[in-house]
């Protein structure tokens, strides 16, 4: 989808900060907390990888961006098990209220929901029948394909023509498997576009790689 | 979620040891599985697994050559494939090529070789700008290239992960492989720095 965390060349972000030396992992303590919680979330409420970075990029501007990298993470975590119904929407605030001494009625326990879905193997990585529709060194087009679901499809490359460098193992599909419609593997391309096809004719020259599902690309006829 | 119903903010701290009591109180989360997942991310998974990797190509040509050829299998053989890190391709920083790695989307990274993303590498700025003006943002990292040093820049967009093969710098001939792993640093294994002899 075309949330915020689809940032690939937007512009008005300042900066990029320089390298820490010794930057601890988590910052602050509740940090791993949050971190960790997210991985189990995901793994109570029985959804999957792609379904939690759905999550997060369904988060608001606020929500993805204002407690930060961690921060992000538990609001999606509580999107997930509100979501799934494996805590009521209002459970988290009212607990939060209560922990810092105010008085606040809690809503009963919810009954989980948990999605009809069941991974075929572990990890993202499937075998395919099929033999992958490109060959390297093919000239390609992304889609220009805006989706309202899960989608690895970045808005840069949408409409470009790239040239596919190299054909990577076939994997489950996001856009699918994130809303538990099945796996769907595919080949997997990285493609290369020339900065200027990508940014046109002012832009730095460089040369850029990104993976696409084969259901992104299209032939150029 | 994150707005009370005045609009007060309820701090990320508080909200994190709320839904920590609610799964718990449930039996759903065990406290000690979450200790554990710190655990295992701020002391066994980090950079240092990555640098094993570059100092043993460093040191074994062999090696180097099947790590450029087949990551994945060369990186399995150290036992660093496993979870956001299912399949590697290796690229190599020269003289004349440079590569650095994002993802765009969300901050995918080979969490088995470097462990978590550090701050910058999450940070929005370099998330959006790095495949727009790469020479511009490694400068203002502290990074400079000279203008005919051809770079590439890859998005992590799905789970192919990459890993940076940093140029061996000058002055370290003499160095064993053991010797050569606390100087790989992990932004030179991201593309976003070179190293130096100490």
């Amino acid at each position: 989808m075309d949330g915020i965390a689809d940032m690939g060349g937007t512009q008005g972000w300042g900066p990029t900060h320089p390298p820490l030396a010794d930057e601890p992992v988590f910052g602050e303590a509740w940090e791993g907390r949050a971190f960790a919680l997210a991985l189990l979330s995901t793994r109570v409420a029985g959804w999957n990888l792609d379904a939690f970075r759905h999550a997060l990029e369904r988060l608001s501007r606020t929500e993805y961006l204002d407690d930060g990298y961690f921060g992000r993470w538990l609001n999606a975590a509580e999107l997930v098990l509100t979501d799934s119904a494996v805590l009521a929407p209002e459970a988290v605030e009212a607990r939060a209220r209560n922990l810092r001494g105010q008085h606040v009625v809690e809503p009963p326990p919810s009954q989980p929901v948990r999605p009809d879905y069941k991974p075929t193997a572990e990890g993202s990585l499937r075998a395919v029948d099929a033999a992958p529709a490109f060959a390297i060194g093919e000239r390609v087009r992304a889609k220009n394909m805006s989706r309202t679901g899960h989608s690895r499809l970045p808005r840069y490359v949408r409409g470009h023509t790239g040239v596919v460098e190299s054909v990577q193992p076939p994997s489950v599909l996001p856009d699918t498997n994130a809303h538990f419609e099945g796996e769907n593997p595919q080949y997997v391309y990285t493609v290369r576009f020339d900065s200027h096809e990508l940014w046109g004719a002012e832009a730095e020259p460089f040369a850029l790689t990104i993976e696409m599902f084969e259901s992104y690309l299209e032939k150029i006829t | 979620m994150t707005m009370s119903e005045s609009g007060e903010r309820i701090p990320a701290s508080l909200r994190t040891e709320a839904v920590e009591q609610l799964l718990t109180e449930r039996g759903l989360v065990d406290p000690k599985a979450l200790d554990k997942i710190i655990t295992t991310y701020e002391t066994n998974v980090g950079p240092l697994n990555g640098a094993k990797v570059i100092a043993k190509a460093w040191t074994d040509p062999q090696y180097r050559r099947s790590l450029l050829e087949d990551g994945t299998a060369a990186i399995r053989e150290l036992g660093y494939i496993g979870a956001q890190t299912e399949h590697v391709v290796v690229v190599e920083n020269t003289a004349t090529s440079h590569h650095v790695v994002v993802c765009t989307l969300c901050s995918c990274y080979p969490w088995q070789l470097l462990g978590l993303p550090p701050s910058w590498y999450k940070d929005p700025a370099y998330r959006a700008r790095i495949v727009r003006e790469p020479r511009k943002v490694l400068s203002e990292m502290g990074l400079e290239l000279a203008d005919d040093v051809e770079i590439t820049v890859h998005d992590s967009s799905s789970e192919v992960r990459w890993l940076v093969l940093p140029e061996r710098p000058a002055g370290t001939e003499k160095l064993s492989e053991e010797q050569l792993v606390p100087l790989i640093t992990r932004e030179a294994m991201v593309g976003v720095a070179k190293i130096r002899a100490r």
